[in-house]
């Protein structure tokens, strides 16, 4: 596919190509710093480099903010993704659905596996609270969510998920430090296939440092990074009920799944 | 200082109801001891390395006794056994410990006795000279150079590797940090034992060790002197092995821990009885070494909501204190914590954040308090979240916090990097200075959104510490009314490390440090 738009990044005014970068260089400032800065934004292709600011962020490193123009221009026909074909339904209009087509509790477990302690991630998604402004799936009546914390061995994760025949199993992976997170992952993917829980029940992971893709290369049914509300979760776990049961049509689309 | 909002009657009845509920648990703490409690003492007479397969001598020797199940005694008695029975060395007294039967070895007769522990007292006075020693040395060391105005700002760093961790420190104190905290690696806090040496490998942070705790310190001694303002290192004193955390930290000088009585048994499902046990031991060594302890409030407003439960906090912040006055702290030891953690999409937040700010000060004014950024509806928007963190920079000059954690504006991405720090440390450092005695130009009126809503959160705070008094704290927490989680008794890991004293229990330690 392909036929257009040519876009370009908007500074203030249409196809300016202007962008903004800040990094940190390991060297003292100086006039020589701020050269090397420049140079290194010209060989990233741009410019029209303006180095704005050089700070010495320490004795030995200093902190540049840039602003520079790109020639790149993107295709925006030729870029291929879902296209969105059902809305995001709101808190009520979701338990109004699986209350109907559904007709009964949708079961959700959420953890953060291995040793991550970090619970912010699972929390956003499933406490009451939710996350800027979204309830999270505690609050919905129709959802029946158990958090089970931090540091839970994966094992325990899908034993429990077996024992109450969940609809979807939320993994959080937060801190990661050498791509521990996918280790954990890659981890509880073998042991949830082994257990066979993939072909019972929809298995996500999310995090920061998580996407769709890498999330479908482990062997998840989706990914889920930054940003992500959980409404987009409760969505995207009603419509693979739906589907399983065989009352939505496989490959549909809607706003907010992940990409 | 902000308000009244509340009566110092009022203030004095929380703290008369924190002295009632944590009575009950005094009484758990004097009757057992715990592995940790005990490899602390070994450590403390200078039993340091590792054996076998790497497992720290003092864990050999502690568990050792535990399977003997003569640990009721005291590790500090066996300690002295074993110099009786011919040992020059820890490692030989842990060879000869676990050579015999200890159930075969014949009792000592009231005379042996005594002069075995007379000798081991004097052992264990001369460690607490030594250690007082190294702590004077700190203190010369920060007379010397005064660290700069309050609040003290405090980084992160987190590599994993503690050279990495110390090149990032320094960057961090010559950005203006007054205070480095080397996160710890992930799930330390589960480790029964303390790892040993120089560590480079890390998940989430950097092992705490006694030799990285020393590297860094030496570091920032050499910063410091750099320049000319004392820079403070912290650890995290709290997991399975707080006392021997607070000893490590204590013996290579650091200046803060932090340490909770109840965190671990919320946050990390450490078993109830040995966390008490555990916090008492580790917080009569901060008392002794001068440590200021952070408290881990902050924490509950994470899980829970931060409007909601923002009396849970003011709770157990009474609580925590009175623990740390039992353990000999005083005041200006006391971190007390609390957070910016109320949802920023809510409106009148920097009003109620305020509120709850001035509260804690108005209710312990003495302590530096130690205030947490905003993390839980921190955005991946890192300008947003740079604003969000400058609002918290303001509450907390304010409110005259001793301590502040700084918000990176990447919290809800990545470990911090180098330049999120300067960025925090720099905007900080300009709303320190821009707005230092706003306090004294604005009062705050007695029949605003702020003082009423303090007094609606003090009211709660007062409740819930009314119900943990009748009820008893164990009741409560099991209820689920700290931080949302609820914990039994007898769940949690370590419980199986908790021990009761026999009657000839025997901690030269604690008894010298109780008696001050």
């Amino acid at each position: 596919m392909s036929g257009g738009p040519l876009i370009r990044p908007y500074g203030d005014r249409r196809d300016d190509g202007v962008i903004q970068i800040s990094f940190t260089l390991p060297v003292a400032l100086s006039e020589k710093a701020k050269e090397a800065a420049k140079l290194f934004c010209q060989k990233l292709g741009l410019t029209d480099v303006k180095v704005a600011a050089a700070e010495r962020a320490a004795d030995n490193y200093t902190f540049f903010i840039a602003y520079a123009k790109t020639s790149v221009a993107l295709d925006w026909g030729s870029i291929d993704t879902p296209e969105l074909t059902i809305k995001k339904l709101g808190f009520d209009d979701l338990n109004a659905l699986i209350e109907r087509d559904i007709a009964r509790r949708v079961v959700v477990f959420g953890a953060c596996t291995g040793t991550d302690t970090h619970t912010v991630g699972i929390d956003a998604i499933l406490n009451m609270k939710g996350f800027a402004g979204d309830y999270g799936l505690e609050r919905y009546p129709w959802f029946e969510a158990f958090n089970l914390g931090s540091q839970v061995p994966n094992a325990e994760l899908i034993r429990r998920a077996l024992e109450k025949s969940a609809d979807a199993v939320l993994v959080s992976q937060v801190v990661t430090q050498r791509d521990v997170h996918k280790d954990n992952s890659r981890q509880f993917i073998e042991e949830a296939k082994k257990a066979g829980l993939d072909k019972k029940m929809t298995l996500l992971l999310g995090g920061p440092r998580v996407d769709h893709k890498l999330a479908l290369e482990l062997g998840f049914h989706a990914g889920f990074g930054p940003g992500t509300k959980p409404s987009d979760v409760a969505n995207f776990i009603v419509h693979q009920v739906l589907q399983r049961m065989g009352k939505e049509q496989r490959g549909q689309h809607w706003e907010g799944e992940p990409k | 200082m902000p308000g009244p909002f509340i009566s110092d009657e009022q203030v004095a009845h929380a703290r008369a109801l924190a002295k009632d509920i944590t009575e009950p648990i005094f009484q758990l703490i004097d009757q057992n001891t715990t592995v940790s409690v005990e490899r602390t003492v070994l450590r403390w007479f200078g039993v340091d390395g590792v054996g076998a397969m790497g497992a720290p001598l003092v864990n050999l020797m502690v568990d050792r006794l535990h399977a003997a199940g003569v640990l009721g005694q005291g590790a500090a008695y066996w300690y002295g056994r074993a110099l009786k029975l011919g040992a020059r060395s820890p490692l030989e007294a842990v060879e000869r410990l676990t050579a015999v039967p200890l159930d075969k070895l014949p009792p000592l007769s009231p005379q042996e006795d005594a002069a075995l522990k007379d000798e081991v007292r004097a052992e264990a006075r001369a460690a607490i000279e030594e250690l007082k020693a190294r702590v004077d040395r700190r203190n010369a060391l920060r007379e010397e150079f005064p660290m700069g105005a309050t609040p003290h700002k405090y980084v992160i760093v987190a590599t994993g590797n503690i050279f990495d961790d110390v090149d990032q420190a320094r960057a961090a104190a010559q950005a203006g940090a007054d205070v480095i905290a080397v996160i710890r690696s992930t799930a330390q806090s589960l480790l029964d034992y303390v790892p040993h040496g120089a560590t480079t490998e890390g998940y989430g942070g950097t092992y705490a060790t006694q030799e990285n705790f020393r590297i860094m310190r030496e570091a920032l001694d050499d910063e410091s002197k750099k320049l000319k303002r004392y820079v403070q290192l912290t650890n995290y004193s709290s997991g399975l092995c707080m006392a021997e955390i607070a000893f490590a930290a204590a013996w290579e000088r650091l200046d803060m821990l932090l340490n909770d009585a109840m965190y671990g048994i919320l946050f990390r499902d450490i078993n109830l009885r040995r966390t008490f046990i555990d916090q008492y031991f580790s917080r009569r060594i901060c008392a002794e070494a001068g440590i200021i302890i952070n408290t881990g409030e902050d924490n509950y407003i994470t899980t829970a909501d931060a409007y909601d439960a923002a009396h849970t906090v003011i709770a157990s912040q009474f609580i925590n204190e009175r623990f740390a006055h039992r353990a000999g702290l005083k005041d200006w030891q006391l971190g007390i914590g609390h957070s910016y953690e109320i949802d920023p999409h809510r409106p009148d937040t920097l009003l109620l954040e305020l509120s709850q700010a001035m509260l804690v000060r108005r209710c312990f004014p003495d302590a530096p308090l130690k205030y947490m950024p905003p993390t839980k509806h921190k955005e991946t928007d890192i300008f947003f979240s740079h604003a969000y963190d400058v609002m918290a920079d303001l509450v907390a000059v304010w409110t005259r916090q001793g301590i502040q954690l700084l918000g990176m504006m990447t919290e809800a991405m990545h470990t911090p990097l180098l330049a999120d720090r300067y960025v925090a440390l720099k905007s900080a450092s300009y709303v320190h200075r821009a707005a230092r005695g706003i306090d004294q130009e604005f009062t705050v009126r007695e029949d605003g959104l702020i003082a009423n809503r303090a007094r609606s959160v003090w009211e709660r705070a007062v409740k819930l510490l009314e119900e943990c008094r009748d009820d008893g704290m164990v009741a409560a927490i099991g209820r689920g009314r700290f931080g949302d989680v609820k914990r039994s008794e007898t769940g949690g890991k370590g419980l199986d490390g908790v021990v009761e004293r026999s009657k000839a229990y025997f901690n030269p330690f604690l008894e010298m440090l109780e008696a001050k």
